[in-house]
């Protein structure tokens, strides 16, 4: 088995245990989407494209009394070392449904019946807790298409790796280590949308890493927060460029 | 008059602690109003409301809008607003209640892909819009350059009492028709259209900036060479369509 943290408590790569990897989010980077995102988180570049409200196709599909959230996950064919097929997956379409049920709460889908909002989230590189950097990404897009959200959704997947809590799983430590706790929440509104656990944890352990997550996914926030300030008042000189 | 607080918030932004009465793009929690879209929040007094700063345009009954035709049938036709939903005009609208399917053919009115004017009739989120061209200054648009921008920077555009749209009108020599739905026809010499554009492309991108109409007033008169005045606020009138907002 691969030694995965080292003596001075430090992890493969040179983090230390509730340290994060560096987290670089854009939005609004596509022209042809209502709204967008782009996230590097460690070594994941993600993609994040919102249509809508928009009219709903095919017609059956739409719902009288609120917006159909649609969303798909999908990832490059070069995102992985091994050509990974370009067709969904059955990880895929479980993500996508995973990413869907963690914005619905977040969105008014209310204000919208009968329409659809689309939000296609595109993995161009992996490694490891792409998930919540996909949600991230998302609610960033959705904030930047100007739909109605009660609250943004952020998140960070913690872990257990060599019997010690871990924050920010990487793809290693996921693949090798024991417990992968990927947790997804509405931070004003302290409200958990996702939370999925692959491994077993004690009480206390449960306890430790999932507050370590609360921890560590509010300052995620704080990295949002920042970047639609600069997306949204920063946008000003771009059409003189141009 | 209160002082106005402006502050940028995000969805789920706590915009004022308390018990405040529902406004435009909040919403109410135990401990106060919470913003539901990225944008400026305006504390006047007890009057809060959030300003969008992105979003689609969401029709509102007596808005005027700019649409294209996209399909007609024997009854109605359907026209693209810009919108989650095509709206759609009555053939009874235009013909009158006599209207028959025999004797008149929508086609020779407004055709597939004509531009029309239009005021919104009637919407709720349960049915689709509906227009209507019954009113002075609406109907086809026979001439002029056609241009988007977002539907939440209308009213900055149009500016108080219609004052920014006036001001570039009289700089540029045009004649500009805003719909609320962010799409705009420009009428006048084609050479007087660029600079039109030019200034209206310069309030799309400044929207959220204060002192807009100073640096849109000093960038025409730069341009065309003379001192543009900004035009009296004159009192509210029946034909200023758009109430535009405050700076």
């Amino acid at each position: 088995m691969t030694q995965l943290i080292s003596k001075k408590n430090l992890r493969l790569d040179g983090r230390k245990l509730d340290e994060l990897r560096p987290i670089k989010l854009t939005v609004g980077v596509l022209k042809n989407a209502d709204g967008s995102a782009y996230i590097e988180w460690g070594r994941n570049k993600i993609m994040a494209g919102v249509y809508g409200p928009k009219e709903c196709h095919p017609k059956h599909m739409a719902l009288p009394d609120r917006a159909l959230l649609k969303c798909r996950y999908h990832m490059a064919p070069f995102s992985v070392d091994d050509r990974k097929p370009p067709q969904p997956s059955r990880r895929e379409i479980e993500l996508s449904k995973i990413i869907r049920e963690a914005l619905s709460p977040a969105i008014v889908l209310e204000d919208f019946p009968r329409t659809a909002i689309e939000v296609y989230v595109e993995v161009l590189q992996s490694d490891g807790s792409s998930r919540i950097a996909s949600i991230t990404a998302a609610s960033a897009a959705l904030a930047d298409a100007g739909i109605p959200m009660r609250d943004l959704v952020v998140g960070c997947a913690v872990g257990k790796v060599q019997d010690k809590i871990v924050a920010d799983v990487s793809d290693t430590e996921d693949k090798e280590g024991q417990v992968d706790l990927p947790v997804a929440f509405m931070p004003n509104l302290n409200l958990i949308t996702l939370l999925q656990s692959d491994g077993a944890l004690t009480k206390d352990e449960f306890e430790k890493a999932f507050k370590l997550a609360l921890e560590k996914g509010r300052y995620v926030y704080e990295i949002v927060r920042d970047a639609l300030l600069e997306g949204f008042v920063g946008r000003k000189n771009e059409k003189e460029g141009n | 008059m209160a002082k106005v607080l402006r502050k940028f918030v995000l969805p789920g932004d706590l915009i004022v602690k308390g018990n405040y009465p529902p406004a435009p793009n909040t919403y109410q929690m135990d401990d106060g109003l919470h913003s539901l879209k990225v944008g400026l929040s305006e504390i006047e007094g007890r009057n809060v409301r959030v300003i969008p700063l992105a979003g689609r345009y969401v029709p509102r009954p007596d808005d005027l809008v700019v649409g294209v035709v996209i399909d007609l049938n024997a009854f109605a036709w359907s026209v693209d607003i810009n919108s989650f939903f095509p709206a759609f005009l009555t053939a009874t609208d235009v013909f009158g209640k006599r209207y028959s399917p025999e004797s008149e053919d929508l086609s020779s009115k407004f055709d597939i892909g004509d531009v029309i004017i239009a005021r919104v009739a009637a919407y709720d989120r349960s049915k689709d819009p509906m227009l209507t061209v019954a009113g002075p200054k609406l109907g086809r648009v026979n001439g002029g350059y056609l241009m988007k921008i977002s539907p939440v920077k209308v009213p900055r555009l149009i500016g108080r009492r219609g004052s920014m749209s006036k001001m570039i009108e009289e700089a540029t020599g045009t004649r500009i028709t805003i719909g609320q739905n962010g799409i705009i026809v420009i009428n006048g010499e084609p050479s007087r259209i660029p600079l039109a554009v030019k200034a209206i492309e310069m309030v799309e991108t400044q929207a959220h900036l204060a002192g807009l109409s100073v640096s849109v007033q000093n960038f025409l008169s730069k341009e065309t060479g003379r001192v543009v005045r900004k035009p009296q606020e004159g009192p509210p009138q029946s034909d200023d369509f758009n109430s535009g907002e405050s700076e």
